[in-house]
């Protein structure tokens, strides 16, 4: 094992943000239709910074819901005990909505299954798009995120941590890696 | 990630169960409330996974609630009520489940007219076995949905004041409540006429015997009102109907006696004006209905964990 290397500190991790914010904008001239919805648990406090920077480009403020995708797992059941569930909160109709989904890291894209699984069970959005601070490659599924902030070419026994000030008390993307054996670099 | 273990194959009654396992299970039903908000009621949790629910005695919310959240989790239940299975033709019970298990079910909700029925059948299928109401002994679910309802008002469990008033000692809702009490440090006040009193009230821990409802009410955060079993009437028990609302029937002139924040829950079904007057059930103070609303999400969380449990 080797010693985390830092991808992103929190100037790199803010200076990503603000991109992104430019991005959506970018790709949606009126915010009106918006929404934001970030994954439990990471997924929410990035999702609460882009509204901040948002409303700072823009002067609207997006509505933001929280999801826990935990009832959509497809590991359900395997293993012992089942995941702690937390809760979900999204206090607005996603009907003919935008919606922008915010996760802290897309992987094998199962998460992403499962999020786009729990916001239909919340109406029929118009769209949803995918915003992720991190991209490590390894898709197990045809998914793929609309706005990335940043890449990081990993292997699947490396560790991609994102840490949140609001949650770990200080911010950075780090990758712990692996010692290396047989599998293939991906 | 952080996993919620469940470290039951069954759930059998509250008596055995640890302080966190209940707080683990009340904090799962709470993320579950808000599904049954959501325009459309339904998440895969319990895909392709069999719930039957075996009931030998009569219930209404309490299969409705169980299949609810069978439903609600993608489960597909099944529901068999003794009067119309092969209980009339004479068909044991173990003889009954070992059938029943030959289909495969992952969890089974049995209700029984004999206390410890559901622990026999736990011993005997390799499905989880959920008591719903096994004779007068344990309804552990019942007491799990009252705790929630308990916490969502009073904004905790440990210290509140529980008045519980009533038939205690025919009671299964009372003594699974009464064992959440001692395990959760819950001060439990009961009340009710002497030939209803439990003889092994000792074993609960720290109970209170008031002999009039006014004491017990009197610093009570909540007060359960148990039904009386109106079965039970000429068995000399309590002498009638009249007599046992005037004493121990909550009318508005004695909930006037309680805090002015105590709430008021009842199980179900009620008797209007026996144990209740219909203007308390019905009023601002009753949580009556917020007991069913919890009563479907405490279901769905136990569902859930035992399925996680079994693999």
């Amino acid at each position: 094992m080797t010693p985390d290397q830092t991808i992103l500190d929190a100037r790199g991790l803010e200076v990503v943000l603000g991109r992104m914010a430019h991005e959506v904008i970018e790709h949606h001239p009126v915010l009106d239709n918006l929404v934001l919805v970030g994954v439990r648990s990471r997924g929410v406090h990035l999702a609460e910074r882009l509204q901040c920077r948002l409303a700072e480009l823009s002067g609207v403020t997006l509505p933001l819901g929280i999801l826990d995708i935990t009832m959509y797992r497809d590991d359900l059941g395997l293993g012992a005990g089942n995941p702690v569930l937390e809760r979900t909160e999204i206090p607005f109709s996603l009907e003919e909505k935008t919606v922008i989904l915010v996760d802290d890291v897309i992987h094998t894209g199962r998460t992403v299954r499962a999020a786009l699984d729990g916001l239909m069970d919340f109406g029929r959005p118009r769209a949803i798009q995918l915003l992720v601070l991190v991209d490590r490659g390894g898709r197990e599924l045809p998914i793929r995120p609309d706005y990335v902030g940043t890449h990081v070419h990993s292997s699947p026994r490396d560790k991609v941590k994102v840490r949140v000030g609001e949650r770990d008390g200080f911010d950075a993307v780090m990758v712990e890696y692996g010692t290396r054996g047989q599998e293939a670099n991906l | 990630m952080i996993k919620a273990v469940f470290p039951h194959k069954d759930l059998l009654g509250i008596r055995n169960l640890g302080r966190d396992e209940i707080v683990m299970i009340l904090d799962t039903a709470e993320s579950f409330k808000e599904v049954s908000r959501r325009p459309i009621k339904k998440v895969p949790s319990l895909r392709g996974q069999t719930v039957i629910n075996l009931f030998y005695e009569p219930s209404t919310r309490t299969r409705t609630s169980f299949e609810i959240a069978a439903k609600r989790l993608s489960a597909d239940a099944v529901n068999i009520s003794a009067s119309t299975s092969s209980v009339v033709k004479g068909e044991t019970l173990a003889d009954t489940v070992r059938n029943l298990q030959a289909m495969a079910p992952d969890i089974v909700v049995m209700r029984h007219a004999c206390a410890g029925a559901a622990e026999y059948v736990a011993g005997i299928i390799a499905a989880g076995v959920v008591n719903a109401g096994d004779g007068a002994h344990e309804h552990p679910t019942q007491a799990l949905l009252d705790l929630l309802t308990m916490r969502q008002h009073c904004g905790r469990l440990e210290g509140l004041r529980l008045a519980i008033i009533g038939d205690i000692a025919h009671s299964r809702v009372a003594r699974s409540n009464l064992w959440a009490c001692r395990t959760l440090g819950i001060h439990a006040r009961v009340c009710g006429p002497p030939s209803m009193m439990p003889r092994d009230l000792a074993d609960f821990g720290e109970v209170e015997v008031c002999s009039r409802p006014e004491d017990a009410i009197a610093t009570a955060d909540v007060i359960m009102m148990l039904r009386l079993q109106l079965e039970r009437q000429g068995t000399g028990l309590f002498p009638s109907l009249e007599e046992y609302a005037r004493r121990y029937g909550l009318n508005r002139e004695r909930l006037a006696r309680a805090p002015a924040d105590a709430v008021v829950m009842h199980p179900g079904p009620m008797n209007r004006g026996v144990e209740i007057a219909g203007d308390v059930a019905d009023g601002r103070r009753a949580v009556i209905l917020d007991q069913v609303e919890n009563g479907v999400a405490v279901r769905m969380a136990i569902l859930y964990l035992l399925g996680g449990s079994r693999s």
